[in-house]
């Protein structure tokens, strides 16, 4: 196991960011942590990166104690943080060099790794330009080729893709999922499902400081949700007296703000019934259940309001 | 064998540096320049012509430019542990990107004082080369004043970097200039011995290090220097270097790891 937490738990004052929370995580795992803001993702983040002391519990990293072999341990992890911490007034292999040379890489192999991996970011024809005009993809991207220049064990990535174009986060996954490809071990917290489902073989779900829900995707959705679903949208007013006559149908409903939601393996077959019961949505649309869809039964709320 | 720690957090800020040190020259080369023409010259001419000074007394310029050199190390190294400590932490967040590394806050602190004391060393060297030039050095025990002058530096840097990392805004920074760096720098000797001051000030310039850092310089480019003044004057200042030091690595603990 490259992690391993028991009974894990962060506090800040009286506030429990984490609260005893339990995980495993082995080599060549992409593991994710999905959940909305302020579940505790990324304190768990930091304890894993040795950074932030933990308030109790037992948390192995790398089979060593943070508490004791922090160094020893981030000189093996690579890290690629929620807010860029990139030197804008620096050229993009600036950065590099510098970065390196906080694990005391020798110049000469900072180098060669610097070619490589602005290589497989796709920055190379960045390498002597200033960081501070790059778009905020090549930022991350940039960043990631940062965390690998120690040619690290583990990858932690908190909220990777959070606040980039969706064009610049399927350019992100493509270089990611080459990475787990490679045999890496990923650590990732997100809160879009969509990049959970991507990038993660499996992920645990985090609400409110606790793990609500552990396993892959596949195994999540299969327990939490329908094989299906069926989203409903009314005329302004409609829903409020739509929706006790569309629990009659004996699925289970969620109702939210702008939609109803029917879960169902049989997403037409509902449809179909919808309209047998008098009823007059604006637009149907049935799909496959995702993690949205789980998070959704576990905690009753969206992951992205 | 592995670099240190704190040599890696101080070559990181050599390496930054290194691309963006234009900036620093007017600081470093040029400010010294136009003060000792301005104030050692222009109005040294007004001061030596008063006939204010003793016969055999240096002449104003000569008075004057040991203690700017040791006001300049003060003032880089005060310049040195605001806004780039601020950086560090807020705004660029470097110091951030480094903890996810082998290094640690303590190993930031230490590289920090360190490279701030290089600066300031930087600085002191170039003022004393202008000294020389200007002929406002009167002895040869004034190659004594750079190590002096970089004690002066580090003296003021070590701790400052901690409180600045105890500050919330940017605002508190200028203020520390405000209130802090241009005061000491006016009031500390620098430009007339402290004995004008008003009674209840002298003693509050005499605890400042930067006073010490003056005095020391100052005796030792007149020539003037005691064996037992000019130890006292450095362990004084060396006692901040060591204090701050202490003080701005559990700062920065405090700020750096929650």
């Amino acid at each position: 196991m490259l992690v391993e937490a028991r009974s894990l738990t962060k506090r800040f004052g009286s506030f429990t960011a984490v609260d005893n929370i339990d995980f495993e995580v082995a080599a060549g795992e992409a593991f994710g942590f999905l959940g909305p803001n302020g579940a505790g993702k990324s304190s768990t983040m930091r304890m894993i990166g040795c950074v932030s002391p933990v308030t109790e519990g037992k948390l192995r990293v790398l089979g060593m104690d943070p508490a004791v072999d922090g160094a020893e341990i981030r000189a093996r992890l690579g890290v690629v943080p929620q807010e860029d911490s990139l030197d804008t007034e620096l050229t993009v292999q600036e950065n590099l060099l510098i970065y390196g040379r906080y694990f005391d890489l020798p110049r000469k192999l900072i180098a060669e790794r610097t070619a490589e991996l602005l290589e497989f970011v796709q920055l190379s024809d960045r390498a002597k330009v200033k960081v501070d005009p790059l778009s905020g993809g090549m930022k991350r991207r940039l960043t990631i080729a940062r965390s690998l220049i120690n040619d690290p064990d583990l990858i932690l990535l908190d909220e990777p893709t959070t606040g980039l174009d969706p064009q610049a986060r399927h350019v992100l996954w493509d270089r990611l999922y080459r990475l787990k490809q490679e045999g890496k071990t990923l650590i990732l917290t997100t809160h879009y499902m969509d990049e959970a489902e991507q990038l993660c073989d499996r992920l645990v779900v985090m609400d409110k400081a606790r793990i609500v829900a552990e396993g892959s995707p596949r195994e999540l959705i299969a327990s939490y949700a329908t094989r299906e679903v069926l989203e409903l949208r009314f005329a302004i007013g409609d829903q409020d007296a739509a929706v006790p006559v569309l629990e009659t149908m004996g699925e289970r409903l969620e109702a939210l703000p702008d939609r109803v939601l029917v879960y169902t393996d049989d997403g037409d077959g509902a449809a179909a019934r919808v309209e047998q019961l008098g009823l007059t949505p604006l637009s149907h649309l049935v799909r496959r259940s995702t993690l949205e869809d789980v998070f959704l039964r576990l905690t009753g709320r969206t992951l992205v309001d | 064998m592995a670099t240190p720690l704190a040599l890696r957090a101080a070559e990181a800020a050599a390496l930054t540096y290194r691309s963006t040190w234009r900036g620093s020259v007017f600081s470093t080369v040029v400010s010294p320049v136009l003060f000792l023409a301005a104030m050692g010259l222009g109005l040294g001419a007004l001061v030596d012509d008063g006939g204010a000074v003793g016969v055999g007394a240096p002449d104003y310029l000569s008075f004057l430019a040991p203690g700017l050199l040791a006001a300049a190390a003060m003032q880089t190294g005060s310049f040195e542990s605001l806004w780039p400590v601020m950086a560090g932490i807020r705004w660029r967040r470097s110091y951030h990107a480094m903890l996810a590394t082998p290094l640690g806050a303590a190993d930031i602190a230490h590289g920090h004082i360190l490279w701030a004391t290089v600066r300031v060393a930087m600085t002191a060297a170039a003022f004393l080369v202008v000294m020389v030039l200007f002929g406002a050095v009167e002895s040869w025990w004034v190659v004594l004043a750079l190590p002096a002058a970089v004690l002066t530096g580090a003296a003021h840097t070590a701790p400052l970097a901690g409180i600045t990392a105890s500050l919330e805004n940017d605002y508190a920074v200028a203020n520390i200039m405000r209130f802090g760096v241009i005061p000491l720098f006016l009031f500390s000797g620098t430009f007339f011995p402290i004995e004008q001051l008003p009674a209840w000030a002298e003693p509050v310039a005499f605890v400042t290090p930067l006073w010490h850092g003056v005095e020391l310089c100052r005796t030792l480019s007149l020539g003037d220097a005691s064996l037992l003044g000019s130890l006292g004057h450095a362990a004084y200042m060396a006692a901040f270097v060591i204090g701050g030091t202490r003080l701005t690595t559990w700062r920065f603990e405090k700020r750096l790891v929650l």
